[in-house]
């Protein structure tokens, strides 16, 4: 492994930071939109009732959502800071893939959702795959 | 409730997720190359650029996957949609492949094949965990 240089380079422990800054915001702002959504109801089916005007009401009313469009917003800013200081190359492969595998936990933590063995292999699998794609 | 198993509709909210993120990113990326260097001095041009045909098509199709993407989770689980939707990346690697005949290295297509595969294995499962009725909606039904 080469350890980049710390004259021009941000460190490995601030690089660290930053993509970790990424992740965590972005899993908050998923986990705290998926829960928006849970909450309101399957949208189809409002739509079918109260038209598109009923569903987009239904979304923007609700509090949890923005809360979750707030922290998806400040991990696209934490990218656009990363992305000043690090290699894209290295910045979005790493986000992409690692938010897979910390969205599986908070799922299961935060949501209560069934995370059973298929969807660990599934998340792990997509995770290498987002990596070795996006390297 | 949402059942477990998808619709054919579903699938095709789960597909617009999957192809309108990428296709949009792209049409973004491919709008703002086009256009001379912006300047913060003069934020106007940013907003100029906000009409531009491919920029305005990028914006569309990413207002499209957020649409989309709200509806999917709706009656899916988290865990199922995200693994389910990663699927966009591969479609986008086949099209650089196929349509732009771009090369990819052999760690793309291992890549690829472990995206499907992984794609494979969420979707095979129930889109979403099953939780117990409260009684008062049990109550009501009956």
């Amino acid at each position: 492994m080469t350890i980049p240089s710390t004259a021009l380079q941000p460190g490995v422990w601030s690089s660290a930071a930053m993509i970790a800054a990424i992740v965590l915001a972005s899993t908050a702002g998923e986990v705290l939109t998926a829960a928006a959504m849970k909450s309101i109801g399957d949208l189809d089916e409002i739509r079918a009732h109260s038209g598109l005007k009923g569903a987009i009401r239904a979304v923007i009313t609700c509090p949890l959502f923005f809360a979750g469009v707030s922290f998806l917003a400040l991990a696209f800013f934490s990218l656009l800071f990363a992305l000043n200081h690090l290699n894209l190359s290295l910045v979005a492969p790493a986000s992409a893939s690692l938010t897979l595998v910390t969205n599986a936990v908070a799922g299961k933590i935060f949501l209560k959702e069934n995370v059973d063995r298929r969807r660990w292999t599934a998340a792990v699998l997509v995770c290498i795959g987002v990596y070795l794609l996006a390297h | 409730m949402a059942q477990p198993k998808l619709s054919p509709w579903q699938y095709m909210i789960l597909a617009l997720v999957s192809i309108c993120a990428p296709l949009g990113d792209t049409c973004l990326s491919r709008g703002m190359t086009r256009l001379p260097p912006i300047s913060l001095n003069h934020p106007g041009t940013l907003i100029a650029a906000v009409f531009t045909p491919w920029i305005a098509v990028g914006i569309a199709l990413l207002i499209g996957f957020f649409a989309s993407y709200l509806t999917a989770l709706s009656w899916a689980d988290l865990t199922y949609v995200l693994p389910a939707t990663a699927f966009g990346n591969v479609i986008v690697a086949l099209l650089s492949r196929f349509w732009l005949h771009e090369t990819i290295s052999w760690q793309r297509w291992a890549g690829i094949v472990l995206i499907t595969v992984g794609v494979g294995f969420v979707a095979q499962g129930p889109a979403l965990t099953e939780r117990p009725v409260p009684a008062v909606e049990q109550e009501q039904a009956s």
